[in-house]
């Protein structure tokens, strides 16, 4: 283990406090009047206003996924509640009248104050039946019964959103708008 | 005898009115200057989020319009205007007063309750020795003009210990005990150094009445205490001790939110939280005058003594209002270019804060057309001629003049002051206790009775010299 190093001695100028003060205080001054000059320097996103894009590996709410004939992807194999660590899935498992070979889930519901927002639940899905790929990061309700998102709210999740131009971004940098910066390597 | 006695009540009362309303006035803005200068010393933009709806000059003609032919407006006949935060001030003071009053069970009543009232009658009472002109019409402008000023601001300072230290203990808490307990310890040991370094100015000026220094330091700035031998010295430890006699960092112990959750006043909430975070700025408020009117000259404009005020308020006028001009038409110019940012690129179009640059142009506007009106009057020589009126002798334009010119000095002075209180908070990390208390006793005693020892040697020697 390294011996401490002794501690440095201070000059008369360094202890007498003031002349340490004054250039700490010029330091600060000189970031004041810069960004008062410059007010564009600010790396603050105004978030109502203007919001950051989301890369594309952002977990954001749950949305279910729906086959070309309308019926929900997923076939209620109980993956995701069984690796989720918040236990905050519940599915009721039912049989499709009009699709009769297939299990469904009649009820699936998502308590999002539960909800640790870890991907898992996606990693396990046999049938790319659940994604965190929406991109919402605004969840909330007026009421706990409403933070559990049900089956019909998460297919309709995506309804009337446009889809993110990110993966654009990731192919074509210049096409971003300033300041964006993906998480992810450039393709080449 | 009997026609006096209602105009000198009117007098006195309006004195009083006038310094509450000097230091309430400024209270907001520092709170302001506090938050945004925090912001942009650590390079954020602060707040900027709260609006106010108010009617857009430029609108004026078109609602004229509307109403004259009884059409329904048309438009959104307001304008968001931010105006750079100052707008959360407003909506803070009516959050706290109309934020449930919370009394815990275990408080001391009676001590619990005066507390924040002490503490503010405190900070609001010393500023009545501080002169902020030499005179109006003859009166003195000055709540009280007592000959021991400078002793009345040290013992109102030394009681200014009783609000905290009285919410300390009777909110019967220990973070609040412990930080009662350090704010009485620091304020004792720090009113030494500075009643010393105070000793050095009235050694110099012959007399501790604020009006008398002040009148001594009128005419060019080597008049100011601050410029004398050992007056630099005095300002430098006079100031320090300031800091520590309002509990701002880098002495802020009785509050250091890190060991004490908020110290003192942790089991106050609504108005009397506001009370003592208000008699915190008002204590900077007053502890900035004082500091300006020992050393700064007080009300003196710099160079021009009252009475060159009021010989040449035509002049005076007439610069003042001339030379705004272009200020202001930089401001509209600067207020326009704001519509640029890519703020307003990114709201929608028919946002009521898209108006918000036109507005603050049109306001700034306004303002340098007001002061080339008033340059005018400057240039055709109407304040100290046709214009206005002669009371007991004496012509109103002039002392107006001189009184708006005196107290303006005055403001900035004490708004520079206030600055670097709110400057150093956010330059300098808090002390530790036993470090507070090394620099207290260790140094800045010992160096301001030397200082004291010096300036009246320095005395002496003068006399003896130049006598």
């Amino acid at each position: 283990m390294p011996l401490p190093k002794p501690q440095k001695t201070l000059s008369f100028a360094e202890s007498s406090y003031l002349v340490e003060v004054i250039k700490g205080m010029v330091l600060t001054m000189g970031h004041l009047v810069k960004n008062i000059i410059d007010q564009d320097r600010f790396r603050t996103v105004e978030y109502p206003d203007v919001r950051k894009p989301m890369t594309a590996r952002y977990r954001g709410a749950h949305r279910l996924t729906v086959r070309p004939d309308g019926h929900v992807k997923c076939v209620a194999c109980m993956c995701c509640p069984t690796v989720c660590p918040a236990k905050c899935i519940t599915i009721i498992a039912g049989e499709d009248p009009s699709d009769p070979a297939e299990k469904f889930p009649v009820e699936f519901d998502i308590d999002m104050l539960r909800c640790i927002y870890c991907g898992f639940c996606v990693e396990a899905c046999p049938k790319d039946a659940i994604r965190m790929d929406t991109k919402i990061y605004e969840i909330n309700a007026y009421t706990r019964q409403d933070m559990v998102h049900n089956k019909s709210y998460m297919i309709n999740l995506m309804d009337g959103l446009k889809p993110e131009a990110e993966d654009v971004y990731r192919h074509d940098p210049a096409a971003a708008p300033a300041g964006y910066t993906s998480d992810e390597e450039p393709v080449a | 005898m009997e026609d006096t006695f209602w105009i000198d009540f009117a007098v006195v009362v309006g004195r009083c009115v006038f310094a509450v309303a000097f230091v309430m006035n400024i209270v907001p803005l520092l709170i302001w200057g506090e938050r945004k200068g925090a912001a942009y010393i650590q390079d954020r933009p602060g707040p900027n989020r709260a609006p106010l709806p108010l009617p857009h000059p430029l609108d004026t003609p078109k609602v004229l319009f509307q109403l004259l032919f009884g059409q329904s407006p048309k438009f959104k006949p307001y304008v968001m205007v931010r105006a750079a935060g100052l707008v959360h001030t407003l909506n803070d003071v009516v959050k706290l007063a109309f934020k449930e009053d919370i009394a815990p069970g275990h408080v001391e009543k009676f001590y619990w309750f005066i507390a924040p009232v002490i503490a503010m009658t405190i900070a609001l009472c010393t500023f009545a020795v501080v002169p902020f002109g030499d005179s109006f019409l003859g009166y003195n402008l000055q709540v009280s003009s007592m000959d021991g000023g400078l002793l009345f601001v040290l013992a109102m300072t030394s009681l200014g210990v009783y609000g905290i230290m009285l919410a300390g203990w009777s909110s019967n808490n220990r973070f609040s005990l412990l930080g009662g307990l350090r704010s009485s310890a620091q304020m004792v040991s720090y009113e030494l150094a500075m009643g010393l370094s105070a000793v050095v100015v009235f050694l110099s000026a012959g007399s501790v009445s604020l009006a008398e220094i002040s009148q001594q330091q009128a005419g060019p700035i080597w008049n100011w205490n601050v410029f004398s031998p050992f007056g630099a010295l005095a300002f430098i430890l006079f100031w320090v001790s300031a800091f520590a006699e309002t509990n701002r960092t880098p002495f802020d112990l009785p509050e250091g939110e890190a060991e004490l959750v908020a110290g003192y006043h942790t089991e106050y909430s609504s108005f009397r939280f506001a009370l003592f975070f208000m008699a915190e700025y008002a204590n900077m408020i007053v502890a900035a005058a004082v500091t300006a009117t020992l050393f700064f000259g007080g009300y003196n404009v710099p160079f021009i003594t009252g009475q060159m005020l009021r010989e040449h308020a035509d002049l005076l006028v007439m610069l003042a209002g001339f030379g705004a001009v272009p200020a202001f038409l930089t401001f509209a110019v600067i207020a326009i270019k704001r519509q640029s940012r890519p703020f307003y690129q990114s709201i929608p179009k028919d946002d009521p804060r898209q108006r918000e640059p036109l507005f603050f142009a049109s306001v700034w506007g306004g303002a340098a057309v007001a002061h080339l009106g008033l340059g005018l009057l400057g240039a055709l020589g109407m304040i100290s001629g046709p214009l206005g009126v002669e009371i007991n002798g004496t012509h109103l334009g002039p002392e107006v003049v001189a009184f708006v010119a005196q107290l303006t000095a005055l403001s900035v002075k004490v708004l520079i002051g206030c600055w670097i209180f709110i400057w150093v908070r956010w330059t300098l990390p808090r002390f530790r206790y036993d470090q507070l208390m090394n620099l207290g006793w260790r140094y800045m005693l010992p160096l301001s009775l030397a200082n004291v020892f010096g300036a009246a040697a320095w005395i002496i020697v003068k006399q003896a010299l130049f006598a």
